[in-house]
This record gives C-alpha cells, structure tokens and sequence, in this order.
C-alpha cells in the first residue's frame, strides 16, 4: 500500500483522538478564560471510571455492545459530577482574579484528583480491551485498522460539528458568544453570564472524560495518564489560538499529520513532531492559527 | 535570698540528671534497636502498577517472615543477626533530582542504617554519588543501565541484579536458536536510555552473529506515548520476521492491546525483554509464541528451590497472586545484605558499614532466583544467568515453555570489558 495513504489515515486518527482531548480545555478557555489544568484529571476520571463500570458490566455476563452505553454513561456522570462541583464549590470564587491564579487553582484541583483517583482505583493498571477489538476491523491495502478507530474519528466530527451548531445556529450559543466577547456587556443585557459559566464547565469536563472514556479500550488505564495528556491538549490548544473550536480542530489535524509523517519516514523525529509543528506556528503566529485581534480596553 | 542565689543550681542539676537519665534509657534501647533500612520504590506513576507495588509487596513480606526467623537456610536467623528490622518506604516517582533529595532525607533526618531502592536507571545513576558522599551503604536493586558500575566506580553502591545487557543477548540467543532464519527484524523502544540501550545492544548481537539479517525500523515512541497507531502500520508494513521491543509497564499493555487487533504478531516474532511481569495481566492479548525474557532466571523462570517456595508463599500470602521479577530483586537485595551483614557481624556485635562493605564485596549468596555472584564492578555489581521462554495460553491462562537457561559466561562481559565491545567482539565467553 502507499505509504503516503498510511500516513494520512493513522494521522487523521491521531488527530481525531487529540481534537477530542483538547476540544473541552479550548472551550472552557474561550469562555471563562481558566487555563484548565485539571482538565487531565477529568480525562483521566472518564478513563477510570467508564473501565471501571464497563468491565464490571461485561464481567457480569451482559452484552458486550452495551459497553459502549456503558463508557458513554460513565463519561457523562464523570461531566454532570466533578464539573459543577469544582466550578460552583471552587471556580466561582475565583472569578475576575488574575488568569494565573486560577491557574494554579486548576493545578490544585488537578492534584487533589489525582490522588483521589489512587485512593478510589489504586496504582494497578485497569483493562477494557473488549471495546476495542469488538466492531471487528477493515483493511486498507495491506493494513488492518480496528473498526474502533472510525468511531474515534466519527465521536471526533461529531462532538465538533455539533459544538459549532449550537455556537452558530442556537440562541444560547449565541448568548455564550456573546459572554466570550464581553462579560460585561452580556451581562448588562440580561444575561446570567454565572449560569453560562457554569454550564461552559460542565460541558468542557464532560467532553475532558468523555475522550478518557473513548480512550480507555486502547490504553492500560492507569495513575499518570492525566498528567500524560494534558500536555498534548495544551499544545493542540496553543496552536489553534487559545479558545478557538476551528484552530483546535486544524491544530489536531496538523500535529497528527506532522507525527505520522515523522513515524512513517524518520521516527527518530518523532519526539520532536508536535514541538516543530508548535515552534513553526508560533513564530508565524504567536496567539496560534485562530487567534483573532484583541481591543485594548481603555 | 539563700534558696534564690541556689536555684539556677537546682535547676542545672536537674538538667544533669535528666540528660544522664535519659542517655540511660537509650542505651539501654540500644540493644534492641531495630536496623533500619530505607526502601525506595514507585507508589505512584506509571511503574508502581508492574513493578513498584510488587517490589514494595515482596519487600514488607521479607522482612516479616526474617523478623519472624521463618526464612530457609542460610537465612534463618532472625532479622538481620538477631536484630530486627525496619522499613521506611519512598516514593520514586518524582524524577532524579527528587530521589537525591529523598536519599539526603532518609539518611539525614530518618537516619536510615541502609538504602534499598531504584527501579529507574536515571535514579540510580543520580543517587549512587550521592550515596557515596553520605557513606550510606545502599543497594541498587532493579535498575539495569550497565553505566553505573562501567562508567564509574563506588564504595558504598552495591547492584544485587545483573545488569541489562544479557537481557538484550540472551533474547538474541534464544531468538537465534529457535528462529535460525531470520532475515529482518525491527525495533519499537521506549526513546530514554534503558529502551535505546535495548535496541543498541540487540541490534549489536544480530548483527553479531547473524550479520546478513537486515534492520527494517527502529520505532522510537516517548514514554508514556500511550498511542501507537503510526508505529504499528509503520512496523506491518516492514513486514520483518521479529520486533524487539524492551516496552514495559503501561506502554507494553497499551502497545499490545493496539497492536494484536491488528495482526501485527500474526506476520512477525515478536521479543519482549522484559515482558515476564505482564503474562497475568495481558492474557487474551499476548499471542502465544511471544519470546519473553524476565531479566534473570526470575518469576516463572525461577527453579524450585527452598528460597524460591518461601518467596512464592510469603508474597501469594499478601498479594493473592505469584512474584513477578521486581520482587525477586528485591529478594536478593535483602537477601544479599543480610548475608553481607551476617558475615561481618561474625560472633560479635554490630558491624560497623565499613565492615558489612568489606564483607559484601565478591560475596556469592543464594536466593530464590538462585545463585548471586558480586564479581563485577570490584565485587559491586551481580552477576547471574538468565533464562528465555516462549508464551503458550493454557485454560486462558498466559505460561511459558520451551524454556532455556544461560549461565552468566555466555550473556555477560567480563570485569573491565564495556558491554558493547564485548558484543561487537563476538561475546567470547570471560572467565568467572
């Protein structure tokens, strides 16, 4: 097979599994402005908890398809949980205080998280490979691809179309815009800017263990995969311009690219790929792909 | 005004009688002060899982049942000499410049007797100067960089386990004798120093003794990549008779669950040099004719034996499942310490450290993975053979078979010679 054909598609589901890490860390960025360090936690949280509560289901002799149910579910309890306790019990205090404090604020979370998840899950590593090998797989030429990786890239196109409609095309899409914009001026047109954020946190931690969770049948699930991942959504993040859902998405798709490309024809590289594709985009653009001017307040 | 002028002499007494009482008492605790030996392995990250936990485990476990006199012959006198023992057990994760600071800890403020510890070759390359600078005798117990005793040299550093070099030539030789006609091989690594080691020292024997084979890749991932798609469809389509590969802890499992889906081990052989502590946790995933080496004669490998029935007991006792190698190195760390301290002891009191070193050094001791030899790094660094097997899955259960034991000549340079140029001198056997 072309080998240029392999480097495409292990690139694009490279870049399908980094857009699903980073999409919830760009979001909460783009409205509330918080660098979310414990966005690694929340990913790592999906992961634990959707093998935790998927391997009990099959253990118990129920359908192995309904483990997808079953990740999904977990991903989603993780969201509707952690999310509005760390944004009403912590985050809100913090509002309107310096960016790097809350900063390290995330950064506590992160920590807290972390050891809550060894005393909940202990140090062993956690298995559900049965997701994974279970759609069964396709060839392209002379490779095989597991099936489990077109519904990465399908969760991927999905979670991003459907975050850009409601942006775009609902009224409270619209509504968030506006509080990205201006707090202030949202807020002074009725807008309860402290529901939105509240909402923007709880959907951002969903989707941080919902990429956990989808991530979990391919990897040991294990303490340190948090810390792991939120390096590779920051830099998605950084390169897409902080805060923006198209940048993130190009941002995946490069760095995929650029890291397959490297495997595939000089692996020796590969350490460095996503640091070359974020030394060129930041010396062209410094605020990333997507950043768009800032007004200096007066 | 008389009992005045008198007071500050009442109270100097007082404080002469207590500092007197006091040194009394504690010297009087002195007989039965415990040895106290601190352990350093990973409770965190990702090594805890495969190997800290286990060597944490296996060292609680040892030192109950020595506390307890329960040990086998040679080993069963109580604690170390008739004085009991004490662990005091640190976290490795962290990184180098933290162990240093954890080492200065347990030797200053918790005044550690000995050190126990390292898995990680980075750490023990960062701790072993600095034990040496505190006078602490410790003992490297499984990390394998052959650096520490090649490129330098210690008094107070002791390596109760071979180094890694005849991890990457015995799975050659076992390779060699039972697939004679390999043509290609490729390589998937860890990119830090025990994973391009591996793959150097590999690639330095087949080319060695199989110099028509032809290397296809060499797959470099960072640690902890977790994602491998491009490096499987990069290795199927090299289509190489063997992988080698030294990945270990969750990048091993991460790799073997992406990687068999994809029939990736359907088209070659694959060598996993460190794969012993995984056969339990990856059964469904590990294919069966896997080559798989345990860095010694350890876990499945290890021969029965009196030793090796206790470690197998004390450990299934708490863990609920059989050792893994982590705990036979820890094994033979304590093990090896006892006897040194033992020998020195002789019939009187407390050894001074000088005196367990001088004892220590070219000790030859038995342990549950069988015989220790200190002949290298002036008699600081173990020697032992090792053994290789091929996987086979019994009632859903991952076992080995086919196995083959190499004595130490055939998989290890000799003192003095540096691993890859006794490699690339054609491994001659040295003289033990």
């Amino acid at each position: 097979m072309n080998q240029l054909v392999a480097v495409v598609i292990d690139g694009l589901i490279y870049s399908s599994w980094l857009f699903i890490i980073a999409v919830g860390l760009t979001l909460i960025y783009g409205v509330m402005k918080i660098l979310n360090i414990a966005h690694g936690s929340l990913y790592a949280l999906g992961a634990y908890s959707a093998a935790a509560l998927a391997g009990y289901w099959i253990n118990q002799g129920h359908a192995p398809m309904g483990s997808y149910a079953v990740m999904l579910l977990a991903a989603i309890l993780v969201g509707l949980v952690a999310g509005p306790v760390i944004e009403r019990g912590l985050l809100r205090f913090m509002y309107g205080k310096d960016e790097i404090v809350l900063v390290l604020v995330t950064y506590a979370v992160f920590l807290i998280l972390e050891d809550f998840i060894k005393l909940t899950w202990g140090v062993d590593p956690y298995f559900l490979y049965q997701p994974y090998g279970l759609l069964g797989s396709f060839d392209v030429g002379d490779l095989t691809y597991p099936v489990y990786n077109l519904v990465l890239f399908g969760a991927a196109v999905l979670i991003g179309v459907t975050l850009a409609w409601v942006l775009t095309r609902t009224r409270r899409g619209k509504m968030l815009v506006a509080v990205i914009h201006d707090r202030e001026m949202a807020a002074a047109m009725g807008i309860n800017v402290g529901l939105v954020y509240f909402v923007t946190f709880t959907v951002g931690a969903m989707l941080g263990a919902v990429g956990g969770a989808l991530t979990a049948p391919m990897i040991s699930v294990q303490p340190g995969i948090g810390a792991e991942t939120i390096v590779l959504a920051f830099a998605v993040v950084v390169i897409g311009g902080l805060g923006s859902l198209p940048g993130a998405a190009l941002a995946a798709i490069l760095v995929g690219l650029v890291r397959s490309a490297a495997v595939h024809y000089r692996p020796e590289l590969d350490l460095f790929a996503i640091y070359f594709v974020m030394a060129v985009v930041l010396i062209m653009r410094p605020k990333g792909l997507f950043s768009v001017p800032e007004a200096r307040k007066i | 005004m008389d009992g005045n002028l008198f007071r500050p002499l009442k109270t100097v007494a007082a404080v002469l009688a207590g500092v007197a009482l006091t040194m009394v008492c504690a010297s009087g605790h002195a007989q039965d002060k415990p040895i106290r030996i601190g352990l350093v392995t990973f409770l965190s990250g990702p090594a805890a899982g495969p190997f800290g936990v286990p060597a944490k485990i296996a060292a609680e476990a040892i030192v109950e049942s020595l506390n307890a006199g329960r040990a086998p012959a040679p080993y069963n006198k109580k604690g170390f000499g008739g004085t009991p023992l004490e662990l005091t057990i640190v976290d490795e994760a962290g990184g180098a410049t933290k162990q240093v600071t954890e080492l200065r800890n347990l030797v200053e403020r918790q005044n550690v007797d000995f050190v126990i510890g390292y898995i990680s070759s980075g750490d023990c390359l960062a701790v072993a100067p600095v034990a040496e600078e505190l006078k602490t005798l410790t003992i490297l117990f499984d990390c394998g960089t052959p650096r520490v005793f090649e490129e330098a040299g210690y008094k107070y550093v002791f390596r109760t386990r071979s180094h890694a070099t005849m991890d990457a030539v015995a799975g050659a030789l076992y390779l060699l004798e039972n697939r004679p006609a390999v043509k290609s091989f490729a390589g998937i690594n860890q990119n830090y120093a025990w994973g391009q080691d591996s793959w150097a020292d590999f690639t330095a024997v087949m080319e060695t003794l199989k110099p028509e084979s032809e290397i296809t890749s060499s797959q470099m991932p960072k640690f902890g990549a977790g994602q491998y798609g491009p490096e499987i469809s990069a290795l199927l389509q090299t289509n190489s008779d063997v992988i080698h590969s030294s990945l270990w802890g969750g990048d091993l499992e991460a790799f073997m669950l992406q990687a068999t889906p994809r029939g990736l081990f359907n088209r070659s052989q694959l060598v996993l040099v460190a794969g012993e502590p995984y056969l339990h946790r990856l059964a469904g995933n590990m294919p069966d004719g896997t080559i798989v080496g345990a860095r010694g004669p350890n876990g499945v490998y290890a021969q029965k034996s009196a030793l090796n029935d206790w470690l197998r007991q004390i450990y299934k006792e708490r863990a609920e499942i059989y050792p893994n190698y982590p705990a036979y190195s820890v094994a033979m760390a304590f093990l090896g310490l006892k006897a040194a301290y033992e020998k020195a002891r002789g019939a009187g009191g407390a050894p001074a450290t000088d005196e367990v070193i001088k004892a220590f050094e070219f000790l030859n001791f038995d342990s549950p993975a069988g015989k220790v030899m200190m002949k290298l790094g002036k008699g600081h660094q173990a020697v032992t053979g090792t053994a290789y097997g091929t996987t086979r899955t019994v009632n859903g259960q991952v076992t080995v078979g086919n196995i083959k034991y190499y004595p130490l000549e055939r998989v290890q340079p000799p003192e003095g010679v540096k691993s890859l140029d006794w490699i690339k001198a054609g491994m001659k056997p040295g003289k033990w």
